[in-house]
């Protein structure tokens, strides 16, 4: 079967995330979309997941707790879990990782942890848009370790990826799939980097606003949804 | 001016040992993305940045750079050293920012 999915949304917790992403609006965009499964992914954080899966939970959709880490390459890796006790586990690793330097919310927005209901339960105070004193190898090492797979993020673009950044891809990372960002279609992504024919690859948003969430037109291929099944595909053994 | 002296002068601290000391220097260049530096440093130029990650080395090798030079002290990790040794490639740090080494590179007549 196809199940059409956006694997990289931001909630409002990413300070650049619009305050409109909070867990209800973004599950319900997601299925008026049709998408039959995401994954929330904000900035070095994994503080608004717990509401996000329970939403998700309650109205039928399939929600992959994930973070997107910036290391201290300055190399963006979404990072999908299976549960939400490892995505938060990995959270307290990445924020005792990052930077003493706190949110200026006037200048990044503030970043809002919020309840099932879309209430504010509270504010991450570090700035969770720095990069955190992890390299790009301890990122993988640490997810794996959890039971969680890496997908270099928006590999296309000229900045926070891991080509931009590092030039190409480690072969030692043993990375089976990429992102590809939506501001190219793949076959010119393809053209323009063609060493990253080897990968598959998966195309999100990235959104951080409610009307960048992918419509129904990824599409990945599994035989019924699950995280197991979804490892599988993106990153075999 | 070969490596050996640029560590000398700028007091850098090699993680390589005596690896690549007589190389030629030719010229610097400063940029911390690799894909950049790919494209735009030149052969024997000393690279100054403060990416520390094991490509450094694989880009290094394909620019043919003469030596990278660490800026602050960024801690470098072994498997980058354990490279830069199999690869010849001396790697240098210095507490100083890449705007100060350049400059004592420029001193050192780097460039003129």
């Amino acid at each position: 079967m196809k199940f059409a999915y956006d694997l990289h949304i931001h909630s409002a917790l990413s300070p650049c995330g619009d305050e409109d992403m909070t867990p209800n609006n973004i599950v319900n965009m997601a299925l008026l979309k049709g998408l039959d499964l995401i994954a929330v992914t904000d900035h070095n954080s994994a503080r608004n997941l717990p509401a996000v899966l329970d939403v998700g939970k309650r109205q039928g959709l399939m929600v992959i707790p994930g973070i997107e880490v910036q290391t201290k390459e300055e190399v963006h890796i979404v990072c999908l879990f299976k549960n939400l006790q490892s995505a938060l586990k990995f959270d307290e690793i990445i924020y005792n990782c990052l930077p003493d330097i706190p949110n200026n919310e006037e200048i990044f927005g503030r970043q809002l942890i919020m309840d099932s209901n879309d209430e504010i339960v509270g504010k991450v105070d570090k700035l969770l848009i720095s990069s955190c004193d992890l390299s790009v190898n301890d990122v993988f090492i640490l997810t794996r370790g959890l039971g969680g797979i890496c997908i270099p993020a928006h590999v296309d673009r000229p900045s926070y990826s891991i080509t931009a950044n590092l030039g190409f891809i480690p072969p030692s990372l043993r990375v089976k799939t990429v992102e590809f960002s939506k501001k190219d279609s793949p076959e010119t992504i393809l053209r323009r980097y063609p060493f990253l024919k080897k990968y598959n690859y998966i195309v999100s948003s990235d959104a951080h606003y409610l009307w960048d969430i992918s419509e129904r037109e990824h599409f990945i291929e599994m035989d019924y949804l699950s995280f197991t099944n979804l490892t599988n595909i993106l990153c075999p053994n | 001016m070969t490596v050996k002296q640029i560590c000398e002068k700028l007091e850098l601290r090699p993680l390589t040992g005596d690896c690549g000391m007589d190389r030629e220097v030719k010229g610097a260049y400063i940029c911390d993305l690799l894909s950049w530096v790919m494209a735009h440093a030149s052969e024997g130029d000393v690279w100054i940045t403060i990416q520390t990650h094991s490509n450094i080395i694989a880009v290094a090798t394909l620019v043919d750079l003469s030596a990278i030079i660490i800026a602050e002290d960024a801690e470098v990790e072994e498997e980058t050293i354990k490279k830069a040794i199999e690869e010849g490639i001396p790697v240098l740090v210095s507490d100083k920012n890449a705007f100060m080494i350049a400059k004592g590179l420029a001193d050192m007549g780097l460039g003129n």
